[in-house]
């Protein structure tokens, strides 16, 4: 087993964890923030993407171990004061999701589109940075006007 | 997965001590390669030696007439070096099209070609600049250090520190992505520095990435799209699997070599 530290959401947080356990198990399994999920397993699909350092992450397809003293954003990190975020208001209102399953990884995603890319945003580059998210619901319509909005809002 | 011990030295030294000590130990950099074979228990390290806490390892420097890029400096990093895009923008494009956004943020120049995966982009970078392959051990230069899918002339416990890439005038890649993987079906990386002109291919050939000298010695007259205009390279050797032919895979790399040309001389 091996100690691991790191801050997830604003708060310290350890674990004892062997060294295989991958982030993604980590967030769910010891913190139960289950926010995160697992799509693929096998870098792929985008469901279990996370913040390590301020950066968008596949958590799936990295240890735990390697995140010892980094700053972790999940999901659950967005909201604060029972308010949702921007992006994730933008979501719900322009319906950017059916199951809901890969709406964890998209909106961070797009956090990490409006970071690099900033908040004016056409659908081409949205479309383009969303080549490591899969849905297998919506056909990406609703998901990319929602992102063009929250990216917006965010300017706000 | 495999279970394994898990070390994270500060230095170069301290990281080429642990892989000695721990002989079924394995480098660990951006893990995009690793820890997926790892899942599929296609590889068991006793050991893991992570690199992401070792000084002097990430950059992109201007040295004279190169740029030196550090082994643990990130795809996305190198993709958006603004004295890369300045001064060898070829090379610039070239991490900027591997997989997507996450895995950019995560996979390494370093990772990348010491894994050198056959359908991998850097390694076509790398070949087709000529660069430097700089280790804990000693300098290696491109055309000797891969040597087959996989294979590279690394030896066991070997680092490689950072890759010095000659700035060539003119430079360019493209790729026919993978719409699936992301990965090169076929990448042609073209340069053309003084007299040294290259064609480097990755994705096609069935042992890794390769020179086409036939190219290369058409393009000695005139370094233009025109000049390799009818040309064909031999279908033996190209890889044959079901997301391509081998005779696909050979028209490509005439294709992508006459837009990578158009590209670099525009
Ligand atoms: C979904 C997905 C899509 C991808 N698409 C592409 C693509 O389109 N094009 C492409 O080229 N690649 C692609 N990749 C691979 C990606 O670029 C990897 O990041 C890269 O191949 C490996 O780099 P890494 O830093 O992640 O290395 P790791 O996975 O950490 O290591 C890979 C290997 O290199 C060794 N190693 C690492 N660093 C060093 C060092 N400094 N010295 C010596 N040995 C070292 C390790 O021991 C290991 O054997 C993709 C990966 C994924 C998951
Ligand atoms: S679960 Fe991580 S990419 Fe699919
Ligand atoms: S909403 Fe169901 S997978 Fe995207």
């Amino acid at each position: 087993m091996a100690k691991v530290s790191m801050t997830v959401n604003g708060k310290a947080v350890t674990g004892d964890v062997e060294p295989r356990t991958l982030l993604v198990q980590f967030l769910r399994e010891n913190l139960r923030l289950t926010g995160t999920h697992v799509g693929c397993d096998t870098s792929q699909c985008g469901a279990c993407v996370v913040h390590i350092d301020g950066v968008a992450a596949k958590s799936c397809t990295a240890l735990a171990v390697q995140c010892e003293g980094q700053s972790i954003t999940t999901i659950e990190g967005l909201a604060s004061d029972g308010k949702l975020h921007p992006m994730q208001e933008a979501f719900r209102e322009r319906h950017g999701l059916q199951c809901g399953y890969c709406t964890p990884g998209m909106i961070m995603a797009a956090l990490d589109i409006v970071r690099r890319r900033g908040n004016e945003l056409d659908e081409h580059t949205i479309r383009d940075q969303l080549d490591g998210n899969i849905c297998r619901c919506t056909g990406y319509h609703n998901i990319v006007k929602a992102i063009e909005a929250g990216a917006r809002a965010m300017a706000k | 997965m495999y279970n394994f011990t898990f070390h994270r030295p500060t230095t170069v030294r301290q990281a080429a001590g642990l892989l000695a000590r721990n002989p079924e130990g394995k480098l660990l950099a951006g893990g995009h390669s690793l820890l997926p074979v790892m899942k599929q228990r296609l590889a068991q390290p006793s050991a893991l030696v992570d690199l992401s806490q070792v000084e002097g390892l990430t950059g992109v420097e201007l040295k004279g007439r190169s740029v030196v890029i550090g082994a643990m400096t990130r795809h996305a990093d190198v993709a958006n070096s603004e004295i890369l895009k300045e001064v060898l923008p070829g090379l610039a494009s070239t991490p900027g099209s591997i997989g997507d956004p996450q895995v950019r943020n995560r996979g390494t120049l370093g990772g990348s070609i010491a894994n050198n995966d056959p359908n991998a982009d850097y390694p076509a970078a790398c070949l087709g600049l000529g660069a430097t392959i700089i280790t804990n051990k000693r300098r290696i230069a491109a055309d000797d250090f891969f040597q087959g899918m996989f294979t590279t002339a690394l030896e066991e416990g070997e680092i490689i520190v950072k890759v010095s890439f000659p700035i060539a005038k003119k430079a360019a890649y493209e790729k026919f992505k993978h719409p699936a993987s992301g990965f090169a079906l076929v990448g042609v990386f073209v340069s053309k520095r003084g007299p040294d002109i290259r064609v480097a291919v990755t994705g096609a050939g069935s042992n890794g990435v390769f020179r086409v000298k036939s190219f290369e010695e058409a393009l000695a007259k005139r370094f233009s799209p025109k000049s390799i205009e009818g040309l064909t390279i031999p279908t033996s050797g190209m890889n044959s699997d079901i997301h391509a032919t081998p005779e696909y895979r050979a028209h490509l790399v005439g294709v992508l070599a006459r837009r990578a040309l158009a590209k670099a001389t525009a």
